[in-house]
């Protein structure tokens, strides 16, 4: 499946994923349930890794899912069950703000829409080419040879931040 | 985990009744249903987070009042009652109380009556170990071997089927004696069985001995050092396992125990594993018993002459036996009439489960079910 | 053919056609794997199993899902709905989803991603969405507990059987799955003879990710804290049991895969071609079997008690001399026929064998308790994997430098090295039962 090959099949498929990552957030923000949101911003992710496996980028289509989905949504889903949120279901929105956060994001819409507008020429990308070598071993090879340095910094500081976590939470017995 | 709410503690003791609880304290109901409290048991269990920190067991569920019956039937009349309290052991009752009267009396079973008995009764406790090792492997999660353990005890159930006519609620002994000689064939499926039984316990063993996972579930769950074991009146394999070496068979020999040769297994530590080895020595030292005794079973009357109506002296008698789960006695007083005037049954289960608060508290919750088991317990008999 | 169809939908037709067949096949060889547990269950007890429905209890799955069906849904109150429906349908999606780069054969395969290995992982790693959501969605405060402590436990072993399958990655050099068995092939050797220790590692973390015995803890625990699934009935629990299986039935095609050889037959590479024809003398294998399995039905046919039992093994018998037939017959086929037929069948004998030590595992051994579970993957496995990893790495490019290139060599030094690291690893945990046992002042 090349980028921007003619195949409606692709297309179809890219519809369908920016389709669903859309409406995902949109449903994500709008939803009053924490756990319903939060299931939403999943599919918004996993929407999301459906384009990058369009792109032809798949490791990051699956690392997407891996540590994305697979792990710090799990972490997020697990502190909102673990912490009694529900009492978000029970406010009431009474503040007038609302008006005045209307009217300012119809403006920033308009904005962007309007910038769309002008620079639509520049939008005009060049087709996605095959990776040579594949994606995965050029990751690789990227990571543990030219940026060697800052992979093994940021291993530590998520080493120290484990740490850091498991102090914390360890019970003085 | 001091904690410093002293009044309510006060009034109710280290019991779960406090009702003032810490921040992370819950109070957990094990129910009167439930699939691993073996009856119905009710188990209040005060959690710290996953630790015990306090426990009640609420009983009663099964309370049939068979003491007071008792006061209005008479000696021969009340036999079978005394099975449907251990129902899994039930012979063992039926020696305990038929041995009481007997004292009573100051009757005596003839030697083939004493020698049939000890063979029974042995029989018996294989079969109730059998049980508890099955029950308790399904508590822990191993699946396999109730399987095994329940294919032994249908061989054992046989024999009394063919013997006294029921499997579980025998009645197999009677005031003086036995009523029923042993059928044809007696000895030789004693002695079938009792060839077969050491190789099967070597399966279990080989199943559950060694296993790390279970020495891993057993090993340190549920401790009862010795000195909380006689504070506490505990007997049977559970006093064993803590070290102090008292069998009732060999300490008081009743029926024929004392012209057998055979071991009391005892253990140090006092934790569930060790529950578990003394119970399967046991089953081997049981076994050992029933061959020595069908070598040699002497010929005479099974029945002693003590007369149809039976009208003990008055006076009281405690006469206490080894059954499978301890010490069971039984305290009887006539009044010289044909019923008696009060019989107390001391029941091994009852007073064992006094323990589980002591073995409970410090464990995980996912221990009391093990700890449960551990002790062998019967509702019928705690609850009479 | 190719005119027929329009050239922008001929790529997928044949995946789709493939899609359409696991899917259709997996719900009822899911439901034949549950009653192969009862009956391997039984036999392990000593006792014979279903036996009423249908002949042997052959239509035990299929009473059982009809009853699941026209159950009652039961829906506590209180119950968020949408994640209530969600949650097993999550759990049998991404059950089905990971078939998507399994190769069953070398042609049969719905996509042969490039990342297939890691694909597969993702999507295990999205199934612990059906267990934690169907917790919440139960309201009920144990079956959270229940459903939280499950996903940690599977959280874990994820990671201590990932990286078990990396020490056979790094031998195949690639995570494409056909690749994959294609090293295999060009090896010479399946990589349980090279990384032995990397099979134990994924066999105990599958263990744990499928959420069996001796690992099952929090489904098992209903007696203190309610499973995730309890609050499901009919037909939603239904789905959850069947995504359990079909989980085992990944994991095992993921073994199968890097560790077994997939769909390659024994000693593949040797090559004795039978009186001269172009048959290979291994190749009879799989109508051997057969054979002898119809003789050893239409021999047990007379014998058995009632007469619909003699006529179902005689068909059994029957079914499998078609087989036998259809593997020797596959032998004179073109090559994809053959290479398809008997590669499906020595895939599937192997995903067999493999869930056949999972059943057999299930009915030994007691239950872990859910410290014990995660001290176990923590302390032990993971380190264990780790080390794995590196001692591996380390062998392979060594041998690459110094032209070794004999798998033996890698077994044995990495073995060796790794059961160094386990006893080490296990004297530490014993200091810790010492510590435990000791009794308290």
């Amino acid at each position: 499946m090349t980028g921007s090959a003619a195949s409606p099949i692709t297309s179809v498929l890219f519809y369908i994923f920016a389709l669903m990552a859309v409406a995902s957030a949109v449903l994500m923000v709008t939803r009053r349930n924490i756990i319903h949101s939060a299931v939403f911003l999943i599919t918004t992710l996993l929407a999301t890794a459906g384009i990058f496996l369009q792109l032809e980028a798949e490791f990051l289509f699956v690392v997407q899912i891996i540590l994305y989905v697979g792990g710090i949504m799990v972490l997020f889903v697990f502190v909102i069950m673990l912490v009694n949120l529900d009492v978000s279901l029970h406010l009431i929105q009474f503040n007038r703000q609302k008006y005045v956060a209307g009217v300012l994001a119809f403006v920033l819409t308009a904005q962007l829409l309007i910038a769309f507008w002008v620079g639509r020429s520049s939008l005009n990308l060049g087709d996605a080419r095959a990776m040579d070598p594949k994606n995965t071993e050029a990751v690789g090879q990227a990571l543990f040879q030219r940026y060697m340095l800052p992979f093994e910094i940021a291993s530590i500081l998520l080493l120290v931040a484990m740490i850091g976590a498991v102090v914390m939470a360890k019970r003085r017995v | 985990m001091s904690d410093t709410r002293t009044d309510d503690r006060s009034k109710f003791g280290e019991g779960v009744n406090a009702t003032v609880l810490g921040a992370d304290e819950i109070i957990l109901n094990m129910g009167p249903q439930h699939p691993s409290t073996h009856g119905v048991l009710r188990v209040k269990l005060k959690l710290d987070g996953e630790r015990v920190v306090g426990s009640e067991c609420i009983i009663g569920y099964l309370h049939r009042g068979v003491e007071k019956i008792a006061e209005h039937r008479s000696y021969q009349q009340f036999a079978p009652y005394v099975d449907r309290m251990d129902y899994v052991a039930a012979v063992s009752n039926g020696l305990g109380y038929c041995e009481a009267i007997e004292k009573l009396l100051g009757a005596e079973a003839p030697p083939r009556a004493r020698v049939v008995r000890t063979i029974l009764t042995e029989l018996q406790r294989i079969a109730s170990h059998l049980l508890w090792l099955g029950t308790h492997a399904l508590d822990i999660g191993a699946l396999t071997p109730v399987f095994y353990c329940f294919r032994e005890r249908e061989e054992i159930l046989k024999i009394f089927e063919k013997y006294c006519g029921a499997r579980l609620t025998t009645h197999a002994f009677r005031i003086g004696g036995l009523q029923y000689e042993t059928y044809d064939g007696f000895e030789q499926d004693v002695k079938r069985f009792c060839e077969d039984f050491d190789k099967k316990v070597d399966e279990y063993e080989t199943l559950l001995t060694e296993n790390r996972i279970w020495v891993g579930r057993t090993k340190g769950v549920g401790i009862l050092s010795a000195e909380d074991a006689i504070a506490l009146a505990v007997t049977g394999p559970v006093l064993r396992a803590s070290g102090i070496k008292w069998d009732i068979r060999k300490a008081a020999p009743y029926a024929a125990y004392d012209q057998y040769e055979f071991d009391i297994p005892t253990r140090q530590t006092g934790d569930t594993y060790d529950r578990y080895v003394v119970r399967m020595e046991e089953m081997r030292q049981s076994r050992r018993i029933c061959l020595q005794a069908i070598e040699n079973i002497p010929a005479g009357p099974i029945m002693a002459r003590i007369g149809k109506v039976l009208k003990p002296p008055p006076g009281e008698v405690y006469h206490a036996i080894e059954a499978p789960k301890g010490e069971l006695g039984y305290y009887v007083v006539s009044d010289g009439t044909t019923q008696p005037y009060r019989v107390r049954v001391r029941p091994p289960s009852f007073i064992n489960l006094q323990a589980f608060d002591k073995m409970a508290r410090g464990s995980l919750v996912a221990d009391v079910v093990a700890i449960i088991g551990t002790i062998d317990i019967v509702l019928g008999e705690v609850d009479r | 053919m190719n005119h027929l169809i329009p050239p922008s939908i001929l790529p997928y037709v044949l995946p789709v056609l493939y899609g359409v067949v696991i899917v259709a096949v997996l719900p009822l060889l899911a439901g034949y794997i549950v009653l192969l547990e009862r009956k391997v269950m039984a036999d392990m007890q000593a006792r014979l199993g279903p036996m009423r429905v249908g002949p042997h209890g052959l239509l035990q799955p299929i009473a059982d899902a009809l009853k699941l069906l026209i159950k009652e849904d039961i829906i506590p109150v209180k119950a968020d709905l949408f994640l209530f429906w969600c949650a097993p349908v999550l759990s049998v999606t991404m059950a089905l989803l990971a078939y998507a780069a399994i190769p069953f054969g070398p042609a049969f395969q719905i996509a042969d991603l490039n990342v297939g290995l890691l694909f597969i992982l993702a999507i295990s790693s999205l199934g612990i969405y059906g267990i934690v959501l169907g917790g919440w969605a139960s309201n009920s405060h144990y079956s959270l507990l229940g459903a939280l402590r499950s996903a940690a436990q599977l959280v874990s072993y994820e990671t201590a059987a990932g990286l078990a399958l990396v020490s056979a990655l790094m031998l195949a050099g690639s995570l494409s799955m056909k690749d994959i068995v294609q090293a295999q092939y060009d090896q010479g050797v399946w990589f349980i003879f090279v990384v032995p220790v990397g099979f134990f590692i994924y066999l105990v973390g599958s263990i744990a990710e499928t959420n069996r015995a001796p690992f099952d803890l929090p489904e098992a625990e209903s007696e203190l804290v309610a499973g995730y699934m309890t609050e499901y009935s009919g037909f939603r629990w239904a789905l959850y049991f069947l995504g359990e299986y079909a989980n085992m039935v990944v994991v095992a095609s993921i073994a199968t895969t890097l560790f077994l050889g997939g769909w390659l037959r024994p000693f593949a590479r040797y090559q004795d071609h039978l009186f001269g024809t172009s048959v290979e003398l291994l190749d009879i294998l799989p109508t051997i079997l057969f054979l002898g399995v119809a003789v050893y039905s239409f021999w047990l046919a007379p014998k058995q008690p009632v007469k619909i039992q003699k006529i179902v093994m005689a068909l059994v018998g029957g079914l499998c001399l078609v087989l036998a037939v259809g593997m020797a017959g596959a032998l004179f086929a073109p090559d994809a026929v053959r290479m398809g037929v008997h590669g499906a069948f020595w895939f599937l004998a192997k995903v067999f064998t493999y869930i056949y030590a999972f059943l057999w595992i299930r009915f030994t051994f007691p239950r872990y308790r859910f410290d014990q579970l995660m001290r176990l993957g923590w302390h032990f496995l993971i380190p264990l994997a780790l080390v794995n990893v590196v001692v591996v790495g380390t062998t392979i490019v060594l041998q690459q430098n110094w032209d070794w290139r004999h798998p033996m060599l890698t077994a044995i030094v990495t073995t060796a090295i790794m059961l160094g690291v386990a006893a080490f690893l296990g004297r530490e945990d014993k200091q810790h039962q010492a510590a435990v046992e000791a009794p308290e002042p």
